[in-house]
């Protein structure tokens, strides 16, 4: 499907020249003035029935996301217990879209969420850093895919990428796609490590031609993570793609986005940049985990009228 | 319009934070009083019709005694006030509008017809930092370069429009009194009630008695206030036609006079221009404030190569454009402010689709009662299209195209106005090549209608003379 749907720019991945000439002839990013569009795409207020709208879309956008050393099979049984069923007090909460977790705890986690149609996303390709050789990259994503993983996260080479080398970052994403198979492959581009929005554009671009299915902002590990902005970019990245090959690609917005205000921001430029079709967890998801609470506690408070204490949350 | 997934639902801001008199009288000397000589008129909310308040048409009578009593605040406290004093009222008019700044904005959407976004992220903030920056002047005017003790000039008319009331108000006010100036000051006759608010202000702050003279009325009342034998200054933002009329009529007086007119500014995108971000340019140098902004960005020139991308793109963008209630926290474009203004626009209009441009809006649905007009954008539109030459002031933009960098600026350059510019390019030279030639007294570079108290703003061969804001403003208001 790639490999048609990109036909349009072919020739444009064929060498270091090629490339290059492509990633730096597109129209570059004014930072003042994507920032203030941003910023003004935030004062839209956002009340009642288009309020408990956009919670459960974020609600069900969510991947729900643990990634550290202290990970064991007990954290993430209740990571997937939570994710069925988020508010265990209201059935009528929708349940996340995936559960995000490094690639040895795949295992427990397919069976934890077995005939729940929530996804098992793994990072993959020496997450979060990416230094590691590409063979070992590759068999860290298809152990993950073979155990049952069916969207893998992987990190770009941002050395390569800023060093220039982008035929190496290229190669690299259409390596990984190949490994992963049927699953759906995230590439994530550290926009905190790419430093210019530029550049965030211009990997976007990159990752598109390789085959992503959905480019991710963050690892969450770097500082800063996912911003409004960068986001804002990235969205304008696919939806051009579209426009230009036929092929929609999806975006998803990790680390940092803590507050159900800030979840609705995002949704508000999804909508105002992509429109419809983008407003699906299919296309649009947060990589996140306080967030999923706040969105609760939100909730809630439209439904009822007043809020509930935090301790009414489920802390998993 | 918009989503159909994602229905913004209605987030009015309360209209009950601001409390409008059935009817108001003339701001003289501190008071507020019943006319002598003039009439009264009702001013209507454009969103609406529905009739808001009755505001005074001031007569000569009217007139004579605001002039009067300026003139008794010049010669009795304001002149010779300590300057760090008048300073201090300054900066507590200042504190009082951030203050009072919702009443305000809702107020002046209500009267205008302008989004609440922008009355209250734009107009509001942009008037409390007008009397800061000048309040900051007044007693360091000896370092502005005008010699060591410049002397104010006396009473200063004003007259202003009905597109930014408070914020021209501020303009014309805050240098004038930070000068040593009294005021008396004409609203539009469309859009009075922020000014009568600031009245209130004036009387909060203690401003003395005369300092701040406020005489509502249409065209009659500005006649007789510009030309008033016991005026020194007077100064006018408005359309050229009527500045031409001041101009004739001061001529020959001892009064000093500035000019703010109007403009056709020319919005240049040249193919290597930051696309996404000149595409958010266009629309705020166009459909900011429903294009009732003399600095409008309404001629948008485009390098030939990049049209077809820049209008998709233009267009697509329109689209999520919300046109409705001006109260709508969501809304973006609010309502025309009177109908003599909406037949202006439909004349020219219609003029564009007859000389042969084309014609185009996004889908949009207008509501049953009030003025509006659609965002409008006419293509194929020459150098030779009454459309392109004459100021609409209404959300009307007209795309025209140009090959070379030299081409594009004779066409800028090609009007008989010169207030503003926009530039769009990623190339630094460029942007400095352009602005050096440009004939217009503000050039953006990959923005547009951005204002700071501390920049001059003015124009060129149409467009008036004199400068409002920064240290430039303070000269039109000293003896210098």
């Amino acid at each position: 499907m790639t490999a048609t749907a990109t036909t349009p720019f072919a020739d444009v991945t064929a060498s270091t020249a090629t490339l290059r000439r492509f990633l730096h002839g597109l129209p570059g990013v004014d930072q003042v003035g994507v920032e203030a569009r941003a910023a003004g795409l935030a004062t839209r207020s956002i009340k009642t029935t288009a309020k408990q709208f956009a919670l459960d879309l974020a609600v069900r956008m969510i991947d729900l996301t643990t990634l550290e050393g202290q990970d064991t099979p007990g954290k993430v049984r209740a990571l997937c217990a939570k994710g069925r069923h988020p508010d265990p007090a209201d059935p009528t909460c929708p349940p996340v879209a995936a559960i995000c977790i490094y690639g040895d705890l795949v295992p427990v986690a397919v069976e934890a969420l077995a005939g729940s149609g929530i996804h098992v996303a793994a990072v993959a390709t020496a997450f979060p850093s990416g230094r590691a050789p590409l063979d070992v990259k590759l068999a860290d994503t298809r152990a993950a895919v073979d155990a049952g993983a069916d969207e893998i996260d992987m990190v770009i080479d941002r050395g390569a990428f800023l060093a220039g080398r982008y035929v190496d970052v290229h190669d690299e994403i259409v390596a990984t796609k190949a490994a992963c198979g049927d699953a759906h492959l995230k590439v994530i581009l550290e926009t905190g490590e790419l430093a210019t929005y530029d550049n965030v554009r211009r990997a976007s671009w990159l990752a598109m031609l390789a085959g992503a299915d959905v480019i991710k902002t963050s690892t969450g590990k770097v500082s800063p993570a996912a911003t409004l902005p960068v986001t804002l970019v990235m969205l304008e990245a696919v939806r051009d793609f579209r426009a230009q090959t036929g092929r929609q690609v999806g975006v998803k917005a990790a680390g940092g986005i803590r507050a159900a205000k800030d979840a609705i921001r995002y949704l508000v430029v999804v909508n105002e940049t992509c429109g419809d079709d983008w407003l699906d967890p299919d296309f649009f998801r947060f990589g996140a985990s306080s967030l999923l609470n706040d969105l609760l506690m939100q909730r809630r408070k439209l439904a009822t009228g007043h809020y509930a204490g935090p301790d009414y949350f489920t802390l998993d | 319009m918009g989503s159909t997934v994602f229905d913004y639902a209605p987030a009015p801001e309360s209209p009950s934070i601001v409390d409008i008199a059935p009817s108001y009288g003339l701001f003289i000397d501190g008071e507020m009083v019943d006319p002598t000589d003039g009439t009264r008129f009702k001013t209507v909310n454009p969103a609406t019709e529905e009739v808001l308040s009755e505001v005074v048409a001031a007569g000569t009578e009217d007139v004579d005694r605001a002039v009067a009593a300026a003139r008794r605040a010049y010669e009795t406290t304001w002149s010779r006030l300590p300057a760090r004093d008048r300073g201090k009222y300054l900066y507590r008019i200042a504190r009082l509008i951030q203050e009072r700044s919702r009443e305000l904005a809702v107020l002046e959407s209500i009267d205008n017809g302008k989004p609440i976004k922008e009355s209250r992220d734009v107009d509001l903030p942009l008037v409390a930092a007008h009397f800061f920056y000048y309040a900051g002047w007044a007693d360091k005017l000896g370092y502005a370069g005008f010699g060591p003790d410049p002397r104010p000039l006396g009473v200063a008319a004003q007259v202003i429009p009905w597109n930014f009331p408070l914020l021209m108000l501020a303009w014309k006010i805050a240098p004038a009194l930070a000068c040593g100036n009294t005021v008396v000051l004409k609203p539009a006759e469309t859009t009075p009630l922020t000014a009568l608010a600031f009245a209130d202000i004036c009387r909060q702050a203690d401003l003395p008695p005369g300092v701040v003279n406020i005489v509502t009325g249409a065209g009659e009342t500005g006649r007789a206030l510009v030309e008033h034998p016991g005026v020194d200054k007077v100064a006018f933002t408005g359309s050229t036609e009527v500045g031409r009329q001041i101009a004739r009529s001061v001529a020959g007086t001892r009064k000093k006079l500035t000019l703010e007119l109007g403009g056709k500014a020319a919005n240049i995108v040249f193919d290597d221009a930051p696309l996404d971000q000149a595409v958010e340019g266009i629309v705020n140098g166009i459909f900011f404030n429903q294009g009732h902004v003399c600095c409008a960005g309404s001629r948008l020139l485009v390098q030939e190569s990049i049209l077809d991308d820049l209008l998709g793109h233009l267009k697509r963008r329109l689209g999520t454009l919300r046109l409705g209630d001006p109260l709508d926290k969501n809304t973006d474009i609010g309502a025309i402010n009177s109908p003599e203004q909406l037949a202006r626009i439909r004349e020219l209009s219609d003029v564009g689709e007859a000389e042969g441009a084309e014609r185009w809006s996004p889908p949009c649905e207008l509501p049953d009662r009030g003025f509006w007009f659609p965002p409008t954008v006419f293509t194929g539109v020459s150098q030779a299209h009454r459309i392109a030459r004459e100021e609409i002031f209404g959300p009307v933009l007209s795309v025209l195209t140009f090959r070379t960098p030299a081409e594009a600026l004779e066409k800028a350059n090609n009007t008989p106005y010169g207030l503003s510019a926009g530039v769009w390019t990623e190339k630094g030279s460029r942007i400095l090549w352009a602005a050096q030639r440009l004939r217009a007294g503000v050039v953006w570079a990959n923005t547009f209608n951005r204002f700071d108290p501390t920049s001059p703003f003015g124009g060129y061969k149409e467009s008036g003379y004199g400068r409002e804001g920064g240290r430039h403003g303070l000269e039109a208001y000293l003896d210098v």
